[in-house]
């Protein structure tokens, strides 16, 4: 088997605000307050193999940014490591580092908080190949001409500043910038989820035009499924913090094992499909400050059961690529049938 | 039965330095009663500005320049600013996509919907307070009473736009304007909040204009939807007919350019080029330079045709079998 090109192995992200002054002394008299920590990554494990688009969705807050910008190496793990090409990255000094480092890179979501409002496109794009020794200064020009073509843009527009382009424009930018230094992995962070749908068609387009011609690797981070759907082949539902579900997107899509996979997919507003009610699953994302004990869903999870309130359920495969983390999975059919009705029969 | 809203030949302009802005042009529709429109558009495309334009919210350099808003037969425009402050907020409301933006964030749940109530009715603080504290169970508001005296910040973003249609609901209004209400919120609060709307309009016979930009949402809720494209509404119609046999071009672009309208793994299907700069719009049809099907004619502009319930602008309009 092929090593990965990017791998988390129990990757936690922690991020917690120490007591201050007050607090401290508080606690001299007994006040027991402690630091508050939020979980925004608890112990995940994913594999991104070279050539793979994975789409890792979620809804805000389940800490798929987090991994996602873990994973690009641009945020260290509070716990378990990121293993890049099967090294971990830590263990990575010097050039190996650098290189690394140019070989993951990010696009943002709002370009706009992304590109210096003070440089030209020229620069934006041509600073850091330069930078890193990719084009001598002369062929700078050059080089940035030839990456705003290959994303659709006008090289007459290289002396123009970002604000004079739109949301869709300034996306191209973003992408030739991340280009410009011939990454292998794009960890692309809601890319398209500011643009309208026909501008987003474009850009789902470049991205996938891309991915052949220079072969790149995506972690697709994103929470329309719509969209993760059509381009990734594989997709990972994460929720507060953990992943529940992996699968090939027609596998998620068809035979979704997790319950909240499936009121994901359910809820899907769909052009095609005029649904006219609603059955929302109740209960909104509980705060990652306190999650709840055992599986993080199981306050809003229609089938949950004892078992669910104290135990963390693993991830375990169902059918070959597909895995879930649900304690339905141990049950048979008929358990699972009588446990949404009454207490376990055995 | 006379409809809620009848807005006819509207058109608000935005006069800049740079030029006139004709954000929304010449456009006209209904509302019947207890009816859900659905406004969509791109961004740029006018539909909040015709929203703003409604209820008098428009600023300068903006203004509406010409048209009629009937309101159950009387003309808002008309109105002075008095009378449509009476009208605002009682008997047509309207829902922001960011509550963080309509909820003030230093004043409690409870003196915010209660100022509401006593904007308009005169009634006691204590009967406002059970006003408001009934509008936010009815929005499903767990424990509304201990609510009420939370701060906006203390609640979060699927709760907050909760508590905005909450306030919206207080005067029990004829019409509710919601812009982008759902846009900023997750898929499963999203199927939350759709739910409960069309609960409490179809309960208190509201009429209700959505205006979003998912086609996906109008398509779950509305029973007409209207598409604006560059100021104007370029087709309008019942939901299913619109959505399944589109007549104008735009709107077939618009619904073969989401990911689901193709087999997964093939390139998607964007409409060409970029909506027109609102300064520089072409001549005649403004999308003709986008669209496959124009011709020399699409330099003249398209009239209104009206057909089968089906009102769309287009010289070329996709025909169907059934049509």
């Amino acid at each position: 088997m092929t090593t990965p090109l990017v791998e988390a192995v129990d990757v936690s992200r922690r991020f917690s605000r120490k007591l201050d002054y007050a607090e401290k002394i508080a606690n001299l008299f007994g006040a027991g307050l402690e630091e508050k920590t939020v979980h925004a990554v608890d112990e995940v494990n994913l594999a991104v193999y070279p050539g793979e688009v994975v789409g890792l969705v979620g809804e805000s807050g389940c800490g798929k940014s987090t991994l996602g910008r873990v994973m690009a190496g641009i945020m260290p793990a509070s716990g378990g490591e990121v293993r890049w090409k099967g090294r971990p990255l830590t263990s990575l000094q010097g050039d190996d580092k650098r290189a690394m480092r140019l070989s993951a890179q990010m696009i943002f979501q709002d370009p706009m908080s992304t590109l210096n409002p003070r440089k030209r496109v020229l620069d934006l794009i041509g600073e850091a190949p330069k930078v890193h020794g990719i084009v001598k200064g002369r062929e700078m020009r050059d080089h940035v001409a030839a990456l705003v073509t290959r994303v659709g843009l006008d090289p007459s527009y290289l002396d123009r500043y970002p604000h004079q382009f739109s949301g869709g424009q300034r996306q191209r930018i973003g992408i030739a910038r991340a280009l410009a230094v011939k990454p292998k992995l794009l960890v692309c962070d809601e890319s398209v989820a500011a643009l309208d749908v026909s501008i987003q068609a474009q850009i789902l387009n470049l991205f996938m035009d891309l991915r052949q011609e220079f072969g790149l690797t995506y972690l697709f981070i994103s929470h329309d499924l719509g969209v993760v759907k059509h381009i990734c082949d594989r997709v990972v539902v994460m929720y507060l913090g953990r992943v529940v579900e992996s699968a090939t997107p027609d596998e998620l899509f068809d035979n979704p094992k997790h319950p909240y996979t499936q009121a994901l997919i359910r809820e899907l507003p769909s052009v095609t499909d005029r649904r006219r009610v609603f059955t929302p699953i109740k209960g909104e994302i509980p705060s990652p400050l306190h999650p709840p004990a055992g599986c993080h869903f199981h306050p809003r999870c229609p089938k949950a059961f004892d078992r669910c309130r104290v135990e963390r359920p693993v991830l375990k495969e169902n059918a070959a690529g597909h895995v879930s983390a649900c304690h339905l999975n141990d049950l048979t059919a008929h358990q699972a049938a009588t446990n949404a009705t009454a207490e376990p029969a055995i | 039965m006379t409809p809620v809203l009848e807005v006819k030949n509207l058109s608000t302009h935005f006069m800049t330095r740079r030029g006139i802005l004709k954000a929304v042009d010449d456009v006209s529709f209904t509302v019947g009663q207890r009816e859900i429109v659905g406004l969509v558009g791109e961004s740029g495309s006018g539909k909040s500005i015709t929203g703003f334009s409604i209820l008098g919210l428009v600023d300068p350099p903006g203004r509406v320049v010409s048209g009629q808003i009937l309101f159950n037969g009387e003309d808002l425009l008309t109105k002075s600013p008095t009378a449509m402050r009476a009208i605002r907020g009682k008997r047509i409301a309207m829902i922001f996509q960011d509550p963080m933006m309509t909820l003030n964030p230093v004043l409690s749940v409870a003196t915010q919907m209660i100022e509401t109530v006593q904007a308009h009715d005169r009634v006691s603080r204590t009967e406002a307070r059970a006003r408001a504290r009934d509008a936010l169970g009815l929005v499903g508001i767990p424990s509304p009473e201990e609510r009420l005296d939370s701060y906006p910040h203390q609640f979060s973003g699927g709760m907050r736009q909760r508590v905005a249609i909450a306030i919206a609901l207080l005067h029990r209004p004829d019409l509710i304007i919601a812009d982008e209400p759902t846009t900023a919120l997750d898929v499963t609060i999203q199927s939350q909040i759709l739910f409960e709307i069309k609960r409490l309009a179809a309960e208190f016979g509201m009429a209700l204009i959505w205006i979003s930009h998912d086609l996906g949402v109008v398509a779950a809720l509305a029973d007409r939807i209207m598409v604006m494209y560059a100021g104007r509404i370029v087709e309008a119609g019942q939901v299913d007919g619109v959505l399944t046999e589109p007549r104008h071009p735009y709107t077939s672009g618009l619904l073969s350019a989401v990911p689901a309208a193709v087999p997964r793994g093939e390139p998607l299907r964007p409409i060409p080029g970029f909506a027109p700069s609102p300064l520089s719009r072409p001549s005649g049809c403004a999308f003709r330079d986008r669209c496959a099907r124009a011709t020399d004619v699409c330099a003249t502009e398209p009239m209104l045709e009206i057909a089968a319930g089906r009102e769309f602008r287009c010289f070329h309009p996709h025909l169907w079998s059934a049509a």
